[in-house]
Order: C-alpha cells, then sequence, then structure tokens
C-alpha cells in the first residue's frame, strides 16, 4: 500500500464571468487511499470541486494536481491515461447514460476507448455484475429501461472497469431508496478497500458521510471551514457551521430535533461575498470581530482544521448553546 | 446491423398502429412498389403514340385512355410515379446530408464561421422553394440532375436549422459530459453520442418534406421549368391534360388524383411516424 498524496490542490479558485467565486482558495491535499466526504450546502462549491478534480473545469487560479500531475497537463500529455487515473460518479445515474447505447455498449466503450483487452473487459463486466447483484441480460438494455438504482451500479461498473485509483462521487444515493443506498455504500466501500481507491464523496446526507468516510471536509460558499476526521467532526464539531449542519439532523445531533440550530436566510452571494469570515451574516453566534477580521484555516487541539476565531463556540447539545461564547 | 433492423421494424410497427399512419404506411408502400416495379406494371410503352387513338377514353386496351398524342395513361402515370419518387428521395437524401453537416459544423466552428453558415441559411430560406427553383432552372437549364440540386439547395436550410438546434442541446446532456469524463473522444462523442440522438426529428421532418418535394417538382413540371417532355412527370401530364380539358377532362383528373393520393399518404405517414418516434408530441397534440 502506498502512502502517497492523491489528490492536491493549493490555494485554487474557479471564478466565473469574472467575479463568480464558485471556489475560492482552497488549499487540499488527500493521502492514497483515504475516504473523504464532502459536506455543504447548495453553492457552497462541492460540485464544481468534483468537476475541477476530473477536468471538466480549469482552476482559475492555482493548481489541482491528481495523482502527481497538474490536471490539464496531464489531459494535453495523455488524456486516456489521465482518464484512467481517476472517474467520477455524476449526480443523475440515468441522464449520464447515452440513451442510444445498450448497456453492454456502454461497458463496451472501456475497449473501444481505452484499448482494454475484450476478452478480459468481459470477463470483468460480468463478475461486476455478479457483484452489484445485476442480472446479465441488463446488458441488452437501454438507459430509459433501467432503474435508478441499476442506473447507478451501471455507473459504478464503468468506472471500475477503467481501474481508477480515485473515485469522485457526487451525490452517489441522491434518489435511491435507504435499502438500496445501504446496498451501495457497502459495496463501494468493499471496492474502495480492494482497489485502494481514494474515495471523494460529496453528500447532502451526512449519515452517508459518517458511515463511509474516515474524513469529512466542510464547505460554505466556495471555501473549507472545517476539515477533520469525520468521527471528531460528528462528535464535536469546531466551526459553528458544522454544528448547525449536524444539529438540524435530529439522529446525530445528540440532543435530538429539540436542539435543531435553524440557520437564518440564504447563502449569501459568491459574487460579493461578506466581509471578515464569511458566515458571520449567518452564524448564531457571530461577534463584531467576526465582521472584520478573515480567518484562515487554522489547526485545533484535536487535529481539526477550521475557519473561525473563535472555534467551538457553538457545541452540539443543548446545555452548551452559546454558553461558551465569550463576553464582549 | 440486426439491431437497427429491428428497431425499425418496430418503429414502422408503431407508426401503423394510429389509422392515419396504417393507411399512409399501405399507400406509402404501394407506391414505392409501383416506382420500384414501373416498367413491369405499366401495359405499354409510356412513349409510344398511337396518333390514332387520341384522348380515347376509358376502356378495355387503355384503362385509363390516352393523352392528346395517343399515349397510354395508366403507363405515363405509372412511370410518373417512378420519377415523383426518384425525385423526392434524392432530394430528401442530398438535402439531409448537407444539411446536416452543416448544422453539426456550425454547432463546433468559431464564430465568424459559424455566423457565415447561419447567414447562408436564412439567405437561401428567405426565398420560397418554388420561386428559388424557378429561377436556378430559368438560369442552369433543366434536367433532372439539375432539378434535384436545386430543389434539395432549398430545403437545406430546414435539416441544418434542426440539426443544429439539436446538437446544441443535446451537447449539454449529462451523457456527454460523462463520456467526457469517461475518456472519449470529441469525434467519438460527435458520432455515438449526438448524431444518433439527433436523428429522430431529421427523420420526421425528412418524411414530412417528401410530399413538399413532390408538389414543387409537380409544380416546376407543370410551369414547363422542370422535367421535359417526353420523360412522363405528374406536373407535365397535369400540364398536357390541362393544355386539353375543353377535349376531355379525364386526364386532368387522374393526374391530380395521383398526385392528391401521393402528397395525402406521404403526410399522414410522417403524422404518424413522428407520434410513433416521440409518443410526447401526440400528448402535446391532445392538450391543444
Amino acid at each position: 500500500m502506498t502512502t502517497g498524496t492523491s489528490v492536491r490542490l493549493d490555494r485554487t479558485s474557479v471564478i466565473y464571468l469574472n467575479s463568480i467565486r464558485a471556489l475560492d482558495g482552497v488549499s487540499l491535499e488527500i493521502d492514497d487511499g483515504e475516504t473523504v466526504g464532502i459536506v455543504g450546502e447548495s453553492g457552497s462549491g462541492k460540485s464544481t470541486l468534483c468537476r475541477l478534480l476530473v477536468g471538466l473545469i480549469r482552476a482559475t487560479y492555482g493548481d489541482v494536481q491528481v495523482v502527481g500531475q497538474s490536471v490539464q497537463q496531464a489531459l494535453k500529455a495523455d488524456s486516456w491515461a489521465f482518464r484512467r487515473q481517476i472517474q467520477m460518479l455524476m449526480q443523475d445515474a440515468v441522464a449520464t447514460l447515452s440513451p442510444r447505447m445498450t448497456i453492454g455498449g456502454l461497458m463496451r466503450e472501456a475497449v473501444a476507448i481505452h484499448g482494454l483487452d475484450r476478452r478480459e473487459t468481459e470477463a470483468r463486466i460480468h463478475t461486476l455484475l455478479e457483484r452489484l447483484r445485476l442480472p446479465a441480460s441488463i446488458l441488452e438494455r437501454y438507459p430509459h429501461e433501467i432503474s435508478g438504482g441499476q442506473a447507478r451500479r451501471v455507473g459504478v461498473i464503468r468506472a471500475l472497469l477503467l481501474r481508477p485509483s480515485v473515485l469522485v462521487a457526487d451525490e452517489p444515493t441522491a434518489g435511491l431508496d435507504v435499502s438500496v443506498q445501504g446496498e451501495l455504500l457497502n459495496l463501494l466501500l468493499e471496492f474502495q478497500r480492494e482497489m485502494n481507491l481514494t474515495f471523494i464523496m460529496v453528500s447532502h446526507n451526512l449519515h452517508v458521510i459518517k458511515r463511509v468516510t474516515q474524513r469529512t471536509i466542510v464547505m460554505y460558499l466556495g471555501q473549507i471551514v472545517e476539515d477533520a476526521p469525520t468521527e471528531t467532526l460528528f462528535e464535536r464539531p469546531a466551526h459553528p457551521y458544522s454544528t448547525t449542519l449536524l444539529s438540524t439532523n435530529p439522529l446525530l445531533s445528540a440532543g435530538g430535533a429539540a436542539n435543531a440550530i435553524i440557520l437564518q436566510g440564504e447563502m449569501p452571494s459568491n459574487a460579493r461575498p461578506p466581509s471578515g469570515c464569511r458566515f458571520h451574516t449567518r452564524c448564531p453566534v457571530a461577534q463584531p470581530a467576526c465582521a472584520q477580521t478573515v480567518p484562515e484555516l487554522t489547526r485545533t487541539e484535536t487535529g481539526s482544521l477550521v475557519r473561525c476565531l473563535f472555534p467551538y463556540s457553538l457545541e452540539l447539545s443543548g446545555a452548551h448553546r452559546k454558553a461558551e461564547v465569550p463576553a464582549e | 446491423m440486426t439491431r437497427n433492423i429491428s428497431i425499425l421494424l418496430n418503429t414502422l410497427r408503431r407508426t401503423a398502429q394510429y389509422p392515419s399512419g396504417a393507411i399512409g404506411l399501405a399507400l406509402v408502400t404501394t407506391i414505392l412498389l409501383v416506382a420500384l416495379f414501373a416498367p413491369l406494371l405499366a401495359p405499354y410503352d409510356p412513349n409510344k403514340l398511337d396518333l390514332v387513338n387520341r384522348l380515347s377514353g376509358v376502356s378495355a386496351e387503355h384503362w385509363l385512355g390516352t393523352d392528346q398524342l395517343g399515349r397510354d395513361l395508366l403507363s405515363r402515370h405509372i412511370y410518373g410515379t417512378q420519377v415523383a419518387v426518384v425525385v423526392a428521395l434524392s432530394v430528401i437524401a442530398i438535402a439531409l446530408a448537407i444539411g446536416m453537416t452543416l448544422g453539426i459544423l456550425s454547432a463546433y466552428v468559431p464564430g465568424p464561421i459559424e455566423r457565415f453558415i447561419l447567414i447562408s441559411f436564412d439567405s437561401v430560406s428567405s426565398f420560397p422553394s418554388v420561386i428559388l427553383a424557378m429561377a436556378a432552372v430559368a438560369v442552369l437549364g433543366s434536367s433532372m440532375p439539375m432539378l434535384i440540386i436545386v430543389i434539395a439547395t432549398s430545403l437545406v436550410p430546414h435539416y441544418g436549422r434542426v440539426a443544429r438546434a439539436q446538437v446544441l442541446s443535446v451537447k449539454n446532456e449529462p451523457y456527454i459530459e460523462a463520456e467526457t469524463v469517461f475518456g472519449a473522444s470529441e469525434l467519438r462523442i460527435l458520432f455515438f453520442h449526438i448524431v444518433p440522438n439527433i436523428l429522430a426529428p431529421l427523420i420526421v421532418i425528412a418524411s414530412l418534406d417528401i410530399p413538399i418535394v413532390i408538389a414543387i417538382e409537380a409544380s416546376l413540371s407543370f410551369l414547363g421549368l422542370g422535367l421535359r417532355p417526353p420523360l412522363a412527370s405528374w406536373g407535365g401530364l397535369l400540364q398536357d391534360g390541362y393544355q386539353n380539358i375543353s377535349k376531355s377532362v379525364l386526364p386532368v383528373l387522374i393526374s391530380s388524383t395521383a398526385l392528391a393520393i401521393a402528397t395525402l399518404a406521404f403526410t399522414m405517414f410522417g403524422e404518424a411516424l413522428r407520434h410513433a418516434i416521440d409518443p410526447r408530441s401526440q400528448r402535446g397534440g391532445k392538450n391543444d
């Protein structure tokens, strides 16, 4: 097992139309074989991050490296080799299957595009079909003839056929019912261990993140606000935003639904982010300093990285809520 | 290959499920068979003169009578079917091929070339097809290949615009992005994932354009700007009959009936095909 760096972002920004900062100065390192969850509201930059990693969009500033190479350079040098390194499961599984091709045809594209051995690929397709509990007859079907859960698994097979070292999954469980979700996650984890995949998963579903990942990155308005081992984060979130995210989930929060901290208002615009800490406009424990000083990602005593001037000022259980806010 | 054939048969079966589709399909098949086997079906040489029997009415020898030169009208109309079908299918094939190529190209090339293509579409389609064809035939002379090229040119923008719009919408589908991430090259994406997904509407338009082409060809031939006598074309036959309408109404009736049946048949078939290929179009229609 190697322990190199699999994904590295260095002060990377993605700016649309000269003003919309979809991703703003994100620095990040993910090791080989790590499972990382990315959470945050819509518009926090999760999907942008995924698309950046697989080279669908370019960074406006900063560098994106996957398996030791800059993405754009790797695409120029040998795009197929790069595609085999990193694969992505996109949000809408059915819509990502080309409608006029059969499922078998779509899978066999691996042979046509990447020059994989035909026989071996055929054998692997059947092994993977079995493991993902898909009938072999699905190969003759068209994408509109299969269910969302099946489409999801077809996407997984397609990605795994290329034996990637990094797998990015954008909401892999969205739209699936809970039993199917669990099954899919188990399988993904199995493959992750077997192939030592670096697995990066975006999800709204905190249960899924908690169950699958070792490390969680919380994003807000194009920035990382907390980056912590999953266990630590769920036990004791450092950033008030992480706390509010966890608190709204009755099964995760210690005090149950009663302690939900509901955020006020919408996420501010990416085009004109608030001064100081970006979260201060909605933060329940914001202080005057928060509007002025821009917090940097700093390491706390538990090993989490937090972008907050007053980490741990908002705690999960009701009793501690706001209790540690220093009076000014 | 077998899969393509089964898709084709399936589409035709669904087309025939509509009453108009069944009638249209039957008539279209008949027309195509008549065109294909014209030499076998025609009782006489269509150009054989029989000056003794001019403008004879319906008889056992001449089921549909004869024209002003004593030529057998049934044979001439059978050969006229062949002419109409050959012209219509060639025109559609050429217009579809060129229009699709230009339309797809316009969705990929840089701004100035794109604008050039779009402006040429606009210039061509700003003339009514018949007028454009008349002008071209008047200047360049008329022959069957000439006529085919002229009518095809007037229809190119039709296919070009639809192809372009389809490409632009399909290009943004998630599966195109997925194919990019999977490693498919631009060319592969174009031929395997974009073209197959833009074909359906183009095929429907093509089937609905066939009657239009038949009508344009007939109009031009009627005006003497299309196919030259003695070649039997429905438009020309109509003109012949029209010249002699005071002596016999029959030839005009036969020619116009042939034209009407053909255009109706292809229109009914095309409409049903549209519903068969895209079931949503019919639901929309019912709500109207």
